[in-house]
């Protein structure tokens, strides 16, 4: 019984001076994090930066371009990285702030889905064309029509191709 | 006295252009070949004039005269003997002179070429070229002048002007603001007169162009005519072209060489025509075909040609409002708009006598695998246009300006050009009129093997990027297939004759300079094509603060700084230079000198990087920020570019390649009679 108070006794104790060192770490793991943010590379503020477009600096990226603005833009990416915010969050919070021309690539909403939807509705029209013509000047067959050709063009590479043709 | 001599020798050009357009229409128009005569005379006198009037510009460039506008903005007294006369094209006035000046030097050689075999045509050609000079002109004694001088009013403020204004008084400012720094390299000093001379020498074949529809002449003499002038222009746009790349490489500070800066894509999408055209023609040449699309390729070209200059010049780019507000812009959109639609009515009016004489036989002739290269090239144009006009219709429909940057342009041309190296491999042995896949995978399964055995040893070095694959893979298969090609020949000539192998290689290119010559630029396209795969799929980056005696790893290398100097320079420059080492491996591999130079006069920086090159990988330092007191510490930020020499050395092999093509041969043929076409023609 007085062994089992005695073990109460060092157990509650040790409770105490762990919840008292628990009281101590907190403030201390607090000062830690205050003396030591998160502090993001150049190489993860340049992977943001990389894909946008700053409005004054016209077509160059923001992680290569040389001016103080650029240079400020960056670090505030690194300002954002350091508080925790996403790529995302911060690119929308540099469309927010300047417009979407700020993005590499427009946005794919309203209007500029145009950009996306033309180019290859264009290619698949000529390429829809071309096939069509090809096809009907196929079933045309021509006339008397000779194959005009590099050897009917040049003697020489005549010879040289029926050469060819021997030695194989 | 000199601004003067310089601006009267533009106006006295301007005023010969017109005598001579209208000389010619008469002298044409009423069957009077002296009055014709006397236009050629007007259009070979363009060329002494405009080289007064550019001397002028240059005389005053070099004495330092920043009394003229144009010198103050673009030259100091600190800036070297060379850059102040290359200064010519550094600004807008004085590169639009540049331009008119090679655009009479090319359409007087013209004329001076055998005015009586091809009098048909050039009378014409003077007509073309002549309109596309006095536009040019005007644009420089109405909107750009670069003569213009500064005047000091008795009220203190300071004003351009050409003439003396009421009580003013010549300004004299002490130094002139320089030229850009960005602009002050040797790529940039060659990089403008090469894209200008590919632009100015497509307008020739447009001329000869337009001359085959007015007079009828619908078969092919006009392509033949101006088929050396095409590749000239061809080769010297492609030079300007890389160029850009070599001074963006050396010079911009991003360790890349292409950005799809719409200026860039503006100096693009005439070669991307260009290109279509060179290969379009050949069918007409072999087959009679393709003739109204042949048309439609150059007029684009010209079109495109000026759109170019127009877009880097108007202020477009930056904001529909700036075109709005400038009156270069309106000017060119004007141009622009006519001359397309005056070309594309004389085509609907000639479209009928341009019908093939021949019809397509087969899907794998070599000219239907050309109409598929020709596709392919428009498809990337489309890209190219719509994605450099798209932020103009986005601002103008939502008053929001949107970007259109790489990611957009890589994704959609990568699979087109992937699908242009294919047709390379394959198109130079399909035979014309037919093939059969018989005989084109006879032809074409030893190069397969070999692009394979590249292929797999890039597996095994340890690729696992499809798209790199693929782009290794076909640049292998177009450099086999060329290499294949060469060698076959080079067999049956030495079979033949018994001849050396050099002896036979050369004789091979000797007798078909164009097909072979041909071929050594498909090779260098192939070379080109890797290393862009090279520095697009495999470029890898890192950037760093080092203190001196720390380094930086990024992949087998490692980078030490040891040192860094600041100090001031005889031509106004302040210099901060670093000094790395360099290991591969952990072996040393040499030192390089990253820098930055601030210009005083122009107040701007520039970013020379420290490269390391090989044909395996380039190795680029930037240095990006240090210290200013102590130098212990800088940033650097460097590169890892695999294969970019490649391009580099792709580019020389596309120099020899296009000589060779377009090496004057002896013609073998007076001008033919006019055709039945042209009588059909003149008949419609």
């Amino acid at each position: 019984m007085k062994q089992h108070s005695t073990f109460n006794l060092q157990f509650s104790t040790t409770i105490i001076f762990l919840l008292f060192l628990a009281v101590l770490a907190v403030p201390v793991t607090a000062l830690a994090q205050d003396a030591e943010p998160y502090a993001p590379t150049d190489d993860e503020i340049n992977a943001i930066a990389r894909e946008m477009f700053c409005p004054v600096c016209e077509n160059v990226p923001l992680d290569v371009c040389g001016t103080q603005a650029c240079a400020q833009w960056r670090a505030l990416i690194g300002e954002k990285l350091s508080q925790g915010w996403t790529e995302e969050e911060i690119k929308q919070y540099f469309v927010d702030q300047y417009g979407a021309r700020v993005l590499s690539e427009p946005p794919r909403e309203g209007i500029n889905w145009l950009v996306y939807v033309v180019p290859p509705v264009a290619f698949l029209v000529g390429a829809y064309v071309l096939l069509k013509g090809l096809r009907s000047w196929r079933q045309i067959e021509p006339e008397s029509t000779p194959l005009v050709n590099d050897e009917i063009s040049d003697d020489y590479v005549a010879r040289l191709e029926d050469e060819l043709r021997k030695s194989q | 006295m000199i601004a003067n001599l310089g601006y009267g020798a533009l106006v006295l050009t301007l005023i010969v252009s017109f005598y001579g357009i209208g000389a010619a229409l008469v002298g044409l128009r009423k069957n009077k070949p002296a009055l014709v005569d006397s236009a050629r005379n007007a259009m070979l006198l363009t060329f002494p004039l405009l080289t007064l009037s550019a001397l002028s510009i240059i005389y005053l460039l070099a004495t330092n005269h920043f009394e003229v506008e144009y010198v103050a903005s673009v030259t100091s007294r600190s800036m070297p003997m060379y850059l102040k006369v290359t200064a010519l094209w550094g600004g807008q006035s004085g590169s639009l002179v540049f331009w008119s000046w090679l655009m009479s030097a090319f359409a007087s050689a013209v004329t001076l070429r055998k005015w009586d075999r091809d009098r048909e045509f050039l009378p014409w050609v003077i007509v073309v070229s002549l309109i596309t000079l006095a536009f040019f002109l005007a644009l420089n004694l109405f909107v750009e002048n670069p003569f213009t001088r500064l005047w000091a009013l008795p009220s203190g403020q300071v004003i351009e002007a050409m003439l003396r204004p009421a009580g003013g008084s010549l300004y004299f400012p002490s130094d002139g603001r320089g030229l850009n720094p960005l602009l002050r390299h040797p790529g940039m000093i060659i990089h403008p007169p090469m894209l200008y001379l590919g632009f100015v020498s497509f307008v020739i074949p447009y001329a000869f162009a337009m001359a085959a529809l007015i007079t009828g002449r619908t078969d092919d003499r006009w392509i033949r005519l101006t088929r050396r002038w095409t590749l000239w222009a061809w080769m010297f746009l492609t030079l300007g072209l890389v160029l850009g790349g070599r001074w963006a490489y050396d010079v911009l500070g991003w360790g890349g060489y292409w950005g799809w800066d719409p200026v860039e894509i503006a100096a693009f999408m005439p070669w991307l025509t260009g290109t279509a055209f060179l290969h379009s023609v050949m069918i007409q040449e072999k087959r009679g075909m393709l003739k109204q699309w042949n048309m439609v390729l150059i007029i684009l070209t010209y079109a495109l040609v000026i759109f170019g200059t127009f877009l880097t010049r108007s202020g477009v780019l930056s904001s529909v409002h700036a075109f709005a507000q400038s009156a270069i812009g309106p000017l060119f959109f004007a141009f622009i708009g006519i001359t397309f639609i005056v070309s594309i009515s004389l085509l609907m009016q000639r479209w009928n006598a341009l019908k093939a004489q021949n019809q397509m036989t087969s899907m794998l002739s070599r000219e239907a695998l050309f109409l598929l290269n020709n596709l392919l090239f428009l498809g990337i144009l489309v890209v190219c246009f719509w994605g450099v006009i798209f932020p103009l219709i986005s601002e103008l429909f939502t008053g929001q300006k949107v970007t259109v940057g790489p990611p957009f342009y890589e994704r959609a041309n990568g699979p087109l050009m992937a699908g242009l190296l294919l047709l390379m491999a394959v198109a130079p042995l399909a035979a014309w009129g037919r093939s059969t896949y018989q005989t084109l995978g006879r032809a074409i399964w030893k190069p397969t093997v070999a692009a394979a055995v590249v292929l797999v040893a890039v597996i095994i070095s340890g690729v696992t990027n499809i798209y790199a694959m693929i782009g290794i893979f076909l640049a292998s298969l177009v450099i086999a297939v060329t290499i294949h090609q060469y060698w076959r020949g080079i067999m049956a000539r030495r079979k033949r004759d018994g001849s050396n192998f050099l002896a036979a290689f050369t004789k091979l290119m000797q007798r078909d300079p164009r097909r072979y010559g041909g071929y050594l630029v498909h090779i260098s396209m192939a070379m080109l094509a890797i290393g862009i795969v090279g520095i697009e799929m495999f470029q890898t980056e890192t950037q760093g603060t080092l203190s001196q005696g720390e380094s930086l790893e990024l992949g087998r290398y490692t980078m030490v700084y040891d040192e860094l100097a600041v100090f001031n320079t005889n031509d106004a420059r302040n210099v901060a230079r670093a000094v790395v080492s360099v290991y591969k491996d952990g072996k040393p591999v040499g030192e390089l000198y990253p820098r930055r130079d601030f210009f005083y006069d122009s107040q701007q920086p520039m970013t020379i990087p420290g490269v390391r090159s090989t044909f395996a990988d380039d190795f680029y330092v930037l240095l990006v920020d240090w210290e200013e007191i102590s130098s212990n510490s800088a940033t650097f930020k460097i590169y890892h570019n695999p294969l970019v020499k490649w391009m580099w050395v792709g580019s020389w092999v596309f120099i020899i390649g296009t000589l060779i093509s377009a090496w004057p041969e002896k013609e073998k043929e007076t001008a033919p009679k006019r055709s039945q076409h042209r009588v059909a023609a003149a008949a419609d």
